[in-house]
């Protein structure tokens, strides 16, 4: 009896490793697969297609007797969560060894940068800008100019540099492809690398994400031949959210105080070590072989006005059915967290949602009709971000959700610019006061001055978007604000 | 490993010092005074160049502290799942470090931990004390 056990780390958070050590002293064959994201259910058991979860090690006995149908859950691929999504970023999850070179190879990789070769350089550019991708990090900005950019600049050296420094809390979805299937994201640095001219990566992953490392190490080893004349390279952060910042990561790269830069000049013409990089995240590289491999219009068919394609949503906090659902842009915010999400974990009232990571406004219930959108977040003063949302049940004291915004940055700034490093402080002190019933309604204004000042004088988005957590709590939650 | 082999083995490579400031500190611990100043001498840098690299980072530290460090994520979705509750009813005791960090990327499954590079999820008061313990 063949046993599929991930070996993704949230599975290994859950047990899984207790589990599969179970399975073989039973006399079951385990094999370590990707998650297939639905992460309530890990550790998840597949079977022939079937899947029991979450199973503990004293479970594995009444699954091998077949008695375990409280457990099971039908058909893995047929579940609800499954067949709702569009996946095509992840379509490898849940199905292959990440390290497996046969399976990537059978399930269609390495096709797009064949793809790549064939079409040369400047369509592979065209396709990509063609495609609407978008980068997914956070900023959005269209991917192809970004490689046209660094492809038309003159130098004899140039990098792409992945940023895999998922620091959003309520992310993980860089994690999870790394893990999962990561040669799918060597290839899409190795299609970056042949259309702009480049011959070096960097793959920068933060320290807490140990798993990761490992696999993305083991994998540019086993398919360096398959690559070259490009080489991938990984580097591992050192416990710096701001490092997630394209520029200061290059200052981090380049063995530096992760210290934001001013722009221009842009990383696109002076990047690493002074020369023309690519800086794209994780996911938008991951993205690149699905698109060159199936053609810009395929990719482009998916999503909603100028969000392009589909967002693998990560979706988190307290909520009944946490995990990662991709699916093309538009769909509304309240679906994903009550029809798919299941609501509060606690069983509790959803009060608030935050999206797009510590630096993403809080919304209320009252704006679940969002389209998750790029455009439609930015106009309920939101962001998509990374794509992560964190649910919060009543439970949830904004007041202090605020202040923890103002902790965050004050604890995380890289000191460059005044209105982050200062404005970060003054934040908590003068929320603090507010706590305290101290002349709130002065210093709730004082705030709000703050965060204009901190929004358009900070460097970079962690100064600048600490004002999203912080104004949204005020807006919609100001009863949390009041006297007290 | 010596420091030397450290320094030599990074020879050659571009932008050496986040690498070799991990190695040192997987090797000994802590980046020492000492330890600053030979890294400089060896990339051509300033001590106080190299310092400031090392005091930026939260991994780093320049003093050695031996006792077993169990990362407790205190970010937004672990906040979601109660984290600081469970963190109130498990003080710091002698011998075990309960450090704050912010997200391990299992923010479905919070409260989460780290030790070393084993991950542990959906702790409560009583599991959290239990991987305190066994430190």
């Amino acid at each position: 009896m063949k046993v599929r056990i991930s070996d993704d780390a949230l599975a290994l958070a859950c047990g899984a490793d207790n589990v599969a050590a179970a399975f073989t002293k039973a006399g079951a064959e385990v094999g370590r697969t990707s998650s297939w994201g639905m992460h309530w259910l890990e550790p998840l058991v597949e079977i022939d297609g079937i899947g029991y979860g979450p199973v503990a090690a004293n479970d594995v006995q009444t699954i091998l007797d077949g008695v375990a149908d409280k457990l099971c859950i039908g058909q893995i691929a047929d579940h609800p969560f499954i067949a709702r999504q569009q996946r095509l970023t992840f379509a490898r999850a849940g199905r292959t060894v990440p390290l497996s070179l046969e399976d990537y190879a059978a399930t269609g990789g390495w096709q797009g940068l064949t793809a790549a070769r064939a079409l040369g350089p400047d369509a592979t550019i065209e396709a990509l800008i063609a495609s609407g991708l978008r980068g997914r990090g956070g900023a959005g900005f269209p991917a192809g100019i970004k490689w046209r950019t660094v492809a038309q600049a003159n130098a004899d050296q140039k990098y792409i540099v992945c940023n895999a420094d998922e620091g959003d809390s309520g992310t993980f979805a860089d994690r999870m492809a790394m893990e999962g299937d990561p040669y799918q994201l060597i290839e899409g640095m190795a299609i970056a690398g042949f259309a702009v001219g480049a011959t070096k990566g960097y793959v920068y992953i933060r320290s807490e994400y140990p798993h990761a490392i490992a696999k993305m190490e083991a994998a540019a080893r086993a398919c360096a031949h398959l690559i070259a004349p490009f080489d991938v390279e990984i580097r591992v952060g050192a416990g710096a959210y701001v490092c997630g910042e394209e520029t200061s990561l290059l200052n981090s790269l380049e063995g530096k105080r992760g210290e934001v830069r001013a722009k221009p000049p842009l990383p696109a013409l002076e990047g690493l070590f002074g020369k023309p990089t690519v800086v794209n995240n994780v996911l938008t590289l991951t993205t690149v072989p699905w698109i060159l491999a199936h053609g810009a219009e395929a990719y482009a068919a998916y999503g909603m006005g100028r969000s392009r394609g589909t967002m693998p949503i990560q979706i988190a906090g307290n909520v009944m059915f946490g995990g990662l659902f991709e699916t093309a842009f538009g769909i509304s915010l309240g679906e994903l967290v009550q029809d798919i999400g299941g609501g509060t974990a606690s069983g509790r009232p959803v009060r608030a949602v935050q999206v797009g990571g510590p630096l993403g406004a809080y919304h209320p219930p009252s704006q679940f009709d969002t389209a998750f959108d790029y455009e439609a977040f930015t106009a309920v003063d939101g962001l998509i971000g990374h794509g992560g949302l964190v649910v919060f049940d009543d439970s949830v004291d904004m007041a202090k959700q605020a202040r923890f915004a103002m902790e965050f940055c004050a604890a995380e700034s890289c000191g460059k610019c005044t209105p982050c490093r200062l404005g970060s402080t003054r934040g908590i002190e003068t929320l603090d006061r507010v706590l305290a019933g101290d002349n709130v309604s002065e210093n709730l204004a004082l705030i709000e001055d703050l965060c204009d000042t901190m929004k358009f004088g900070s460097l970079c988005a962690l100064g600048g978007f600490t004002p999203y957590p912080v104004l949204s709590a005020m807006t919609h939650f100001p009863e949390d604000f009041g006297e007290r | 490993m010596t420091l030397a082999d450290i320094l030599n083995q990074h020879r050659g490579r571009e932008g050496p010092l986040l690498p070799i400031l991990h190695d040192v500190q997987a090797e000994f611990g802590f980046i020492g005074e000492d330890a600053i100043r030979t890294i400089a001498d060896a990339l051509n840098l300033t001590r106080a160049e190299v310092h400031g690299v090392v005091s930026f980072y939260h991994d780093f530290r320049t003093t050695p502290d031996a006792r077993p460090v169990v990362k407790l994520c205190r970010a937004e979705a672990c906040q979601a799942r109660g984290v600081d509750a469970v963190a109130a009813a498990v003080p710091q005791q002698d011998g075990v470090k309960i450090e704050t960090i912010y997200c391990l990327g299992l923010c479905s499954v919070g409260p989460a931990a780290m030790v070393g590079t084993s991950v542990h999820a959906r702790l409560d008061a009583e599991k959290l004390a239990a991987l305190v313990a066994a430190q």
